[in-house]
């Protein structure tokens, strides 16, 4: 290496030494400016008495993450739910031909009403309403039907997602496809599907991040979640803490799932990076 | 005189209002070259893509050995099988590597084991100078390797025929040596080519047969030493003439 190159690394080292620091420094000064304004707030002891009692928060966690414990399987039965509906109902509204027309419509008009249709107003039509018909075989488990709303509402969001991933797709791929005597199905499966799914996957990830908070909306239904088992935390204890507890649980939940965004889009814009 | 591999009669296609292919006839006999030529806009993509039934027709035929495969009858997906189109703008698969893009016909169309499909890959890829490319993901690769792995894909179902659209057109000038050098040799293997290109330096050394394409219509066609050095007609001439101009022949 030549002393020029050695010299400009250690400047580089420096500068980088640098920026550390100086970025270490402003978060503890914003920080200790935030901590010591919040504290000089007059209303301050009794907002930590009531939403930030450590007692509390360690004497409830058990029931509160018992609940998240159902929360998190919701999340995974019904993300799989969403993914699979999802996917069928993008790649049904991508057939021509008037063969397909009342799939297609019967998709769009999914898409339409779900995608519109507010998420608690679908929980109470599906967990109050369905149940309330007393047909024979409709199941009548708080958990059940709110995954089920769940499902409705999230696989319409995803539907488009996956439509736009394969729309965004060049043409002159699936022509390619096609000229190689690949049928309809082959060209979406092996050829524009995941090439799709790669595109769109930040954004999935993000609808999941969101799903993991609805989880929580099955509360409404009686289910005891994380969000129930803290109500009920907390009208026997007089103290609102329990709801900060399952708050930080399920921004706990999220990270990962952020982080793991920010890794695939980086490592998908390095792979595609050349073109 | 043995039946043409290709038979094109009286193809037909519009956009729109705007017809673009006029009653096009055109033949390509077994172990024929033949080269489309005519300017930018004259539907000569167009008329390969018919060829190839990405495009549905508006009147015509196309025959595949005597069979008329532009019948709605027919299935398409099967008519496709017989032959190998490389694109003007490669068209790879970015998530496929190279192995995978040319293995991807010979094993989910033509049902060949993994195995036999990747043996065979790893030879053509060879043939084309690219054995040490074949694990390498497409958006790694320079034009002219893009375009040599397009070339290899398309040749490994050993497909009847060949369409090749303008495929040296998106390259660099020292790329196009290689590929066209590689279309050259295949040409000499006696493969069955209809191809569209602006190299008419190239068009006199290899086709068997020149076709003009003007206005939709086929205008001039023959050997190249006549189409190319003494054209009939005066649209011919002219487009000639800017060629010379611009210095391509
Ligand atoms: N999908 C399409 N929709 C509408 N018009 C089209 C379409 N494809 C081609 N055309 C039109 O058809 C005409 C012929 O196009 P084509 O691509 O076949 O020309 P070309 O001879 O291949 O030209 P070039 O040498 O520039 O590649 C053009 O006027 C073009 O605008
Ligand atoms: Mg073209």
């Amino acid at each position: 290496m030549s002393d020029l190159q050695r010299e400009r690394l250690a400047y580089k080292r420096s500068r980088s030494r640098r920026s550390t620091a100086v970025a270490l420094l402003s978060t503890v000064v914003f920080a200790a400016v935030l901590w010591f304004s919040v504290r000089r707030a007059p209303g301050w002891p009794r907002v930590r008495q009531s939403f930030f009692n450590l007692d509390t928060a360690w004497r409830t966690l058990p029931a509160v993450l018992d609940g998240l414990w159902l929360n998190v399987r919701v999340l995974v039965v019904a993300e799989v739910a969403i993914l699979v509906l999802a996917l069928w109902i993008a790649a049904v509204r991508t057939l021509r031909g008037s063969v397909w027309f009342p799939l297609r419509a019967l998709a769009t008009g999914y898409v339409d009403l779900f995608r519109g249709l507010p998420l608690i107003i679908c929980l109470y039509l599906v967990g109050f309403g369905l149940p309330g018909l007393r047909l024979s075989g409709v199941p009548n488990d708080p958990v059940l039907l709110g995954g089920i709303a769940l499902v409705l509402i999230y696989s319409a969001y995803v539907a488009e997602v996956f439509r736009a991933g394969i729309e965004s797709v060049h043409p002159s791929q699936l022509a390619a496809a096609r000229s190689l005597g690949l049928n309809h199905e082959k060209t979406m499966r092996l050829v524009v599907l995941p090439q799709a799914v790669r595109r769109v996957f930040p954004a999935l990830l993000n609808d999941f991040v969101a799903l993991q908070k609805d989880c929580g909306l099955i509360s409404v239904l009686g289910a005891v979640d994380a969000v129930r088992a803290a109500q009920i935390e907390s009208s026997t204890s007089y103290n609102f803490t329990p709801y900060v507890v399952a708050g930080l649980l399920f921004v706990l939940l999220a990270v990962p799932s952020g982080r793991l965004a920010d890794w695939v889009s980086r490592r998908a814009a390095r792979r595609e990076g050349a073109r | 005189m043995s039946q043409a591999v290709l038979s094109v009669r009286g193809m037909v296609k519009r956009y729109g209002g705007t017809t673009v292919l006029d009653g096009i006839d055109l033949d390509v006999r077994e172990h024929e070259v033949v080269v489309l030529i005519g300017s930018s806009g004259s539907g000569k993509s167009t008329l390969l893509r018919c060829a190839n039934l990405l495009e549905e027709l508006d009147d015509g035929q196309v025959l595949l050995d005597g069979v008329d495969v532009s019948d709605p009858r027919v299935d398409a997906d099967v008519a496709r099988r017989s032959m190998g189109v490389v694109f003007q703008a490669f068209n790879l698969f970015p998530h496929m590597s190279v192995l995978e893009n040319v293995t991807l016909a010979p094993r989910v169309v033509h049902g060949v084991p993994r195995e036999v499909a990747n043996d065979r890959a790893r030879d053509l890829l060879a043939r084309v100078g690219l054995a040490d490319k074949a694990g390498a993901y497409p958006d790694r690769l320079s034009g002219g390797q893009q375009q040599r792995v397009a070339i290899a894909r398309a040749l490994a179902y050993d497909p009847r025929l060949l369409l090749f659209d303008e495929i040296t057109s998106a390259l660099d000038p020292e790329l196009v040596g290689e590929v066209l050098a590689l279309v050259r040799e295949l040409a000499g293997q006696g493969r069955t080519i209809l191809m569209a290109t602006h190299e008419m330096g190239f068009a006199k050394q290899v086709a068997d047969r020149v076709c003009f394409l003007d206005g939709g219509k086929l205008l001039e066609s023959g050997p190249p030493e006549q189409v190319l050095g003494e054209p009939v007609h005066p649209r011919t001439r002219q487009f000639l003439g800017r060629i010379i101009d611009a210095g391509r022949l």
